[in-house]
């Protein structure tokens, strides 16, 4: 078998970084920019993905980016290649300062930060980084072949990868940052059941493909033959990651921009009881469960943010721009200029509870339990009302107890709503989910959870 | 390109691939967006790369470089064949691919005017001056455009002795105009919502939307929303505008005939398909006025969907998907024809981008024409409510049951169009409502749609697929569920 195993600083590693940036910023100079940033970034990610108990997908993917930003009296424009030689790096600087010139004067543009000082995260692990096809590949047989044996069917993938960055800038600001990430997810198929669990982390040997393949398993059993409930209002206990691909809906709120654009479900409704009395969020990239860079798109510190306290949104995030606007400060959470978003919390951490899945379903006469959810969509952005369906494991409980699977539910239930009707919380959980970016949340049990329609399976 | 897909080639085959092929492509980007008056985003991008997939030991491997460089090309086939012999340590079978001929050919799609010779200041001034329209109107509180352009110039190269050069551009714009109000809020989107029209041309497409021309009329329209009447619940009577019924098709057939997904291989993301395939010829999929093809051919327009050959080298085609009414086709591969009897692939595989595996995707997924004037549809409707222009779509993981909402409807009573009506919503089973259509219009108001953001696969790659369709009526659908209490 070739040794396939990447080498700990492949193409595009610190070392290549920094020369490109270097060049860069010195092409941008000769060429009028008279303020200059650049974000190198480089990655490497493989993803083997299997179906019907086999590998179907094997792929590995080497990239590298430089994204230049030029400034020129007062006008901004990005111009981006991955192309690493002297001509292609001149011809992306001259375009970046060609855009800047011919478009009209940004009042909001602020100079470039100076060198900025960062609290530092850990977040690149060397196990993670030497994954090789054949260990991902020895994980993912192990788990067809429980499916084999189980009469199950099987698929999901099996991640792992490392990105390299720095951020730099004409006057001084340089901010690096490296992360390995791994991630296992797996559906497991019965002839009219099916059931799924997912994790993800810097580190691959948190990863347990086989328990996830077993939670997964028992799942699909338990839900076997489901039975069509009637649509309406139910107690309904939310596992992580169904809670997480719901309230990741409402991270643009927080911005800044989105009140002065009038687009946040928050108009009106900031300092004021929102949410129930045990609903706290704060937006935090240094919390053990967070992932992500400790700098926003300008190279700004990113801040530890309280949004909601005790069920009252206090605070927003904004980017430099933003808080000048709004009389603020900014918190490092600006995207890279030029955009029209302006900034967003990226690294939500909802306050946990101490009541584990079982307490929640021993303590519920008649509910639905839910795994995940799928296709969300907003259907009014200012009360919040998101549809979307069950899916991959969804239970009737009854008197305590789980008394066996349904057909998946189509809902239409307010965010505002569900977090006003939490009756118990549990431990907050680094939770993967597929409509959401990953973020720190508890089990919900809620109240009243509107479902719509049923589906036919 | 050539010689870097020859050397990918070569190595693939040197290392121990039974079959191999190489896509190089070079994709250029220009983005431009405001907001309420001032540029957002100004930028352009380029990307240059190799994919090279291969089978050896009877599996799958696929790897992907833009170190164009002879040792880096090198180094990445090598890897692409260690990944398919680690794929066969749980294969089931051997990779069987139908036959297909091969091709040495040179294609590019036609246009009248290179969006990337055009004056970036040129393009602003447009969107900046429909920006300035939609905020003359009181109430309006976001004003914002976009304008993007695509260029993907690509080389297929195989083992088998195909080579294929192919070079697309692609064009889109659109505006909305937001308004927020007591607890409400609106927007109205031209030409579409979620970035306006997109097709395989060139600037012409900008000029002939005339954005600031009908800027006026959304951000009017946007404001009146507020004090227009609730969508009524119950079952009704519809009529879908076109692009409405663009993404109808997209969500309740597009996906559903894509035969991966039939198969079990999307199972873990996207999902499987209701569609299996005992249900192939036999199932009546709509009324017998639904004729619905896969074409990506020039001749069908100048779609997302279009082009000469697709990703494995397998030349455009048109596929009957549903004919009068009956299911006819799935979308398929060289690896998956087979499963439903047929002897050569349908051509529908396609990549985001050089970093990516080609996989089934849609192509132009288009409606036939019907034979109905819109007026004369209109006057022999006595109640019902039009939905215009998509706002919120959801279809569960099987693509059975859906849920869309429309930004704006219109009351629809004695055979003529009302008032206005705000958060449209419907919902219903795929294969009940196609079969519950009972007008389509005709060709004169058929339109190709372009969906630049259609999402599959793992890792996630985007695609712009067509969706040709006219304004069509449904009966006895489901109406305004989204807001029930």
């Amino acid at each position: 078998m070739p040794n396939t195993k990447r080498k700990s600083s492949p193409r595009g590693g610190p070392a290549e970084l920094e020369r490109i940036a270097e060049r860069v910023l010195k092409l941008g100079k000769e060429r009028g920019s008279h303020e200059t940033e650049v974000d190198v970034s480089s990655g490497v990610d493989a993803l083997t993905r299997f179906a019907n108990n086999t590998i179907h997908q094997n792929v590995a993917e080497q990239i590298l980016s430089i994204s230049v930003r030029a400034v020129v009296d007062g006008h901004t424009a990005r111009a981006t290649t991955n192309k690493t030689d002297d001509e292609s790096l001149a011809r992306t600087v001259a375009a970046a300062v060609s855009l800047a010139r011919n478009q009209p004067e940004n009042p909001d543009l602020l100079p470039m930060l100076r060198a900025q000082k960062y609290q530092k995260v850990s977040r690149f692990v060397a196990a993670t980084a030497a994954t090789t096809p054949e260990e991902r590949a020895r994980a993912v047989t192990r788990v067809c072949k429980m499916a084999d044996k189980a009469k199950q069917t099987a698929a999901g993938i099996f991640v792992s990868g490392q990105t390299h960055s720095l951020l730099a800038n004409s006057k001084g600001l340089a901010a690096r940052y490296e992360q390995t990430r791994s991630e296992f997810s797996v559906t497991i198929l019965e002839e009219n059941s099916s059931g799924w669990a997912k994790s993800n982390s810097p580190d691959i040997r948190t990863i347990d493909p086989d328990a996830l393949a077993e939670s997964a398993s028992r799942k699909a059993t338990a839900s076997r033959a489901p039975r069509e409930l009637p649509p309406g209002h139910y107690t309904t206990i939310l596992e992580p990651s169904a809670v997480l691909d719901l309230v990741g809906f409402l991270f643009y709120d927080f911005a800044g921009t989105a009140i002065l654009d009038k687009r946040s479900c928050l108009t009106g409704r900031l300092g004021k009881k929102l949410f129930g009395e045990n609903i706290n969020l704060w937006d935090d990239v240094y919390h053990p469960f967070q992932t992500g860079a400790p700098f926003d798109g300008e190279g700004l510190p990113r801040q530890k943010v309280l949004l909601v306290d005790r069920g009252v949104p206090k605070n927003l995030v904004y980017s430099r721009a933003t808080a000048k606007k709004m009389k603020a400060k900014p918190t490092g959470h600006g995207f890279s200029l030029p955009n029209d978003y302006g900034e967003a919390p990226m690294n939500l951490v909802f306050a946990g509870g101490d009541k584990s899945t079982d307490e929640m379903i021993r303590t519920t006469e008649r509910g639905i339990l839910v795994t995940r959810l799928w296709y969300i969509r907003e259907v009014d952005p200012y009360e919040k009302i998101l549809t979307g369906t069950t899916r991959d494991g969804t239970f009737l409980i009854e008197n305590g107890k789980v008394a066996g699977g349904i057909r998946n539910f189509r809902f239409n239930q307010s965010v505002i709503e569900t977090l006003s009707n939490v009756e118990m919380l549990g431990p907050a959980v680094r939770a993967a989910g597929e409509e959401s970016f990953e973020m720190v949340v508890p089990a919900m049990k809620v109240r009243d959870f509107h479902f719509s329609e049923a589906t036919k399976f | 390109m050539q010689d870097l897909a020859n050397l990918a080639l070569d190595t693939a085959k040197r290392r121990g691939a039974s079959y191999a092929d190489a896509r190089v492509m070079d994709i250029r980007h220009r983005d431009i967006a405001v907001k309420n008056g001032e540029v957002g985003t100004l930028a352009e991008s380029e990307s240059l790369g190799i994919g090279i997939r291969v089978v050896a030991g009877g599996a799958w491997g696929f790897a992907s470089t833009d170190r164009l460089t002879r040792e880096g090309v090198q180094a990445c086939a090598a890897e692409a064949v260690a990944i398919a012999k680690a794929s066969a340590l749980a294969k089931r079978e051997n990779v069987a691919l139908a036959p297909e001929a091969t091709y040495v050919d040179t294609w590019q799609n036609p246009f009248l005017k290179d969006p990337f010779r055009i004056p970036v200041e040129r393009q602003i001034e447009v969107l900046l001056a429909a920006d300035e329209e939609m905020r003359r109107v009181k109430g309006v509180t976001v004003a914002e455009g976009s304008m993007s352009f695509r260029r993907i110039e690509q080389l297929f190269a195989s083992s088998s002795g195909s080579s294929i050069h192919q070079i697309k551009m692609q064009s889109g714009a659109g505006i909305v105009a937001t308004s927020f109000a007591g607890t409400e809020i609106q927007k109205r989107s031209y030409p579409n919502s979620f970035g306006g029209q997109h097709m395989l041309q060139g600037y012409e497409l900008v000029e002939s939307l005339d954005l600031p021309a009908n800027a006026g009329r959304m951000a009017e329209e946007c404001v009146a929303l507020h004090s227009a009447a609730q969508c009524p619940e119950g079952q009704h009577t519809i009529i879908l505008d076109s692009s409405q019924l663009g993404l109808q098709i997209h969500e309740s057939i597009g996906h559903p005939i894509e035969l991966d997904r039939v198969l079990g291989q999307e199972a873990n993301f996207a999902g499987m398909s209701f569609l299996t395939t005992e249900k192939l010829r036999k199932l009546k999929y709509g009324s017998d006025i639904v004729n619905v093809v896969a074409d990506a051919r020039l001749e069908h327009g100048p779609g997302l969907g279009t082009f000469a050959y697709d990703d494995e080298g397998v030349p455009a085609q048109c596929t009957p998907i549903i004919t009068n009414g009956l299911f006819t086709g799935y979308l398929s591969n060289r690896e998956t024809a087979a499963s439903v009897g047929e002897k050569r692939s349908g051509g529908t595989m396609r990549c985001e981008s050089w970093n990516r595996l080609p996989m089934i995707r849609m192509t132009n997924i288009s409606i036939n024409p019907g034979t109905w004037k819109y007026d004369d549809l209109i006057a022999d409707t006595d109640d019902a409510v039009l939905m215009e222009t998509n706002r919120s779509w959801s279809i569960d993981d099987r693509r059975y049951h859906f849920q869309f909402s429309t930004e704006i409807g219109w009351e629809i009573k004695g055979g003529k169009k009302g008032r206005m009506i705000k958060n449209p919503s419907y919902s219903g089973i795929t294969t009940e409502f196609w079969n519950s259509c009972d007008a389509i219009c005709s060709r004169d108001y058929w339109t190709l749609w372009g969906t630049p953001n259609c999402g599959k696969g793992q890792p996630m790659q985007t695609m712009g697929t067509g969706h040709g369709a006219s304004p069509a009526r449904f009966r006895n659908v489901k109406v305004g569920v989204a807001f029930a209490k």
